[in-house]
């Protein structure tokens, strides 16, 4: 399914270090080379504290490399400033994060459509009917007016997940969509990353402590101790 | 520059949903305002009225003949002189070529009125009363523009003219004459006459009250002996707080002595200089406490919402935007705020003025309530600086795991 040769995301020899230059420098990735496609749906593995979080934050162009370079759809991002790296990280990226993570001042609407209106400003016609439809994407379409501390966990979740779409990202990233769920709803919302994954053809990258969900994945990065240790391209292949 | 709108709406949000904290910083910064401005309105209301009192009933600069001094003979070089001197008596007597020096003084454009005046001192006798007054004789035209008598005259006439005059309520009452009847002034140059009271005047001021005659120019003159002088000029200027300068500059120009009204009223003025800086002090500290109100409240909001700053951030808000969602919201606390003490200070104003012990009103000028919310907004904006500096700093990684 992947095009090899034009990758959503490319990272070479990429490295991370707290404290660089003092004397408790600690080096969390250890040159990370990986490669994802324009429509890979691939679980990041992993047991804690092996780097997953400060991975996806770099990927997420949330934190900066100490060195290596990351290729977002093929531009560098290495000597992007903060500007430069928000509005990439605007266009390409969609975050679902563990904790639901919405404005609680605004509806469920409003928080889809954040990203936009961050972005351009007050929402016209087509940018609210996209925000609708997403809504009803995650079967929340009766939803929209209400605030986040009206909605359960998994509502908002989806809500979330509706955010990281709204604007058409060639990249989701999601960090333990699911770790806050009960089974039934975390298999729900992971559904929802199959369905866009087909639909929208956009590319999934979701770290997971669940092997359950992970097995079903295209593909499983395994990161242990700063390291990628094997890839595995087909489903069923962690054990 | 692309709209601010969504920066508005988070702000507007944000607020809205934290609404006791908004509520309790828009009262705070309701009351500042309303002290400011009703403490504000109140003293210039009270100097306004304290300089008016002051001014009705006297002119803003008067101008003297020099004091006659003994003239020493020039001793040659080289030799000590000893001087013991009395100092001269001085004499009434004219302001040399006065008639010249006003028509140069009303070309001056900081000059409202010029006003010649020949005052000296008399007796009036009513049977066997003695009463020692002033004569003030003016050209009522001019003199009106100094002092304007017609507002203070209680009975009569407001009538100058041939053999009539203008005393004030306490020589009447003291000589128990009222419009219409006679006085015999005596001067003690063997100078007498007798004139009718025209006019009963009340400047308010019993000094005034109980000494000043007033007569025409002509008729003052003959009766002090000075035919055609004046002893004084007096001036009014537009901008009275610069009396001093201007009485300077007029001193160099006649070579007369000038007496400004601060001058004479030093005391006066002040205390009004420290009454003005006693209430610029307390709108100084007023003005820093909200400050630091809206600082502080501000500074929880963003720890409580770095999370929220975080996803902003993660879903795409530039540093610029977040810091601007807290500076509108410093913006809009003290707007809201600054219009809400407005109000207050208004109700307070009123009341005073309806309830108040009445001696004076108070005035709230449209500049002071203008500049009251700019000055406002200004330092909530400025306040609000830190607590949007610190949220627009945050790390988002670290933002986000906040808890």
């Amino acid at each position: 399914m992947s095009d090899p040769a034009n990758p959503v995301l490319r990272l070479e020899a990429l490295r991370k270090s707290y404290n660089p230059g003092l004397p408790n420098e600690i080096e969390v990735l250890h040159g990370i080379n990986l490669s994802i496609g324009r429509t890979d749906f691939a679980a990041l593995i992993g047991p804690s504290g092996s780097g997953k979080s400060t991975l996806l934050n770099l990927i997420g162009l949330l934190d900066t490399p100490s060195s290596g370079e990351l290729y977002l759809l093929g531009q560098a991002t290495s000597g992007m400033d903060d500007a430069g790296r928000t509005a990439l990280r605007g266009h390409a990226i969609g975050f679902v994060f563990q904790f639901h993570h919405l404005i609680q001042a605004f509806t469920a609407l409003d928080n889809v459509l954040m990203p936009l209106m961050l972005a351009h400003g007050k929402p016209d016609k087509a940018a609210l009917q996209r925000a609708r439809e997403l809504l009803a994407g995650v079967g929340l379409e009766k939803f929209a007016a209400s605030k986040p501390n009206q909605l359960s966990g998994g509502q908002q979740q989806r809500v979330a997940i509706a955010r990281a779409l709204i604007t058409e990202p060639a990249l989701l990233l999601a960090d333990e969509p699911t770790g806050n769920l009960d089974t039934q709803t975390a298999s729900e919302v992971f559904e929802l990353f199959r369905h866009f994954n087909r639909e929208r053809g956009c590319a999934v990258l979701l770290v997971t402590h669940d092997p359950r969900l992970s097995a079903t994945c295209d593909r499983t990065i395994n990161l242990v101790d700063g390291q990628i240790t094997d890839y595995a391209a087909a489903p069923g292949s962690f054990n | 520059m692309r709209s601010l709108w969504i920066e508005w709406t988070l702000a507007a949000g944000f607020l809205r949903e934290g609404r006791t904290q908004s509520l309790m910083i828009t009262v705070g910064v309701a009351v500042g305002v309303a002290v400011i401005v009703f403490i504000s309105a109140l003293i210039q209301g009270l100097q306004a009225n304290i300089i008016e009192r002051t001014l009705g009933t006297q002119a803003h600069i008067r101008l003297l003949s020099p004091d006659e001094t003994n003239v020493l003979l020039p001793v040659p070089s080289g030799t000590v002189h000893l001087v013991q001197e009395d100092q001269r008596a001085q004499r009434l007597r004219s302001i040399n070529n006065w008639q010249q020096i006003i028509a140069t003084l009303d070309q001056q454009p900081l000059l409202t009125a010029v006003s010649p005046v020949v005052s000296g001192p008399a007796f009036v006798r009513r049977g066997e009363a003695l009463e020692s007054v002033a004569l003030v004789g003016i050209d009522p035209d001019r003199y009106l523009r100094i002092i304007p008598l017609a507002r203070y005259l209680v009975s009569g006439q407001l009538r100058v003219g041939a053999g009539d005059a203008l005393v004030g309520t306490i020589l009447a009452a003291d000589l128990g004459v009222r419009a219409g009847s006679k006085l015999r002034l005596d001067t003690g140059q063997q100078n007498s006459t007798v004139v009718n009271i025209a006019g009963i005047f009340e400047l308010g001021v019993r000094e005034l009250d109980a000494r000043y005659v007033y007569l025409d120019l002509k008729q003052a003159q003959s009766l002090l002996e000075l035919p055609g002088g004046v002893t004084v000029i007096d001036l009014t200027v537009t901008d009275i707080f610069a009396a001093d300068t201007l009485a300077a500059q007029i001193e160099r120009l006649t070579s007369l002595n000038a007496e400004s009204w601060i001058e004479t009223n030093a005391q006066l003025m002040n205390a009004l200089t420290a009454q003005s800086l006693s209430t610029n002090m307390i709108m100084v500290f007023v003005a820093i406490s909200v400050a630091f109100g809206i600082a502080s409240v501000l500074s929880v909001s963003v720890v409580q919402r770095t999370r929220e700053i975080g996803i902003l951030r993660a879903t795409g808000a530039t540093r610029q935007q977040i810091l601007r969602v807290f500076l509108i919201q410093g913006a809009l606390v003290s707007l809201l705020g600054s219009n809400a003490g407005i109000a207050i200070s208004y109700g307070l104003v009123w009341a005073f003025n309806t309830f108040g012990p009445g001696l004076f009103y108070i005035p709230v000028p449209p500049i002071l309530v203008l500049l009251a919310i700019l000055l406002a907004t200004g330092t909530g904006v400025l306040a609000a600086a830190v607590p949007s500096r610190r949220a627009a700093g945050l790390d988002p990684v670290v933002a986000i795991r906040y808890v």
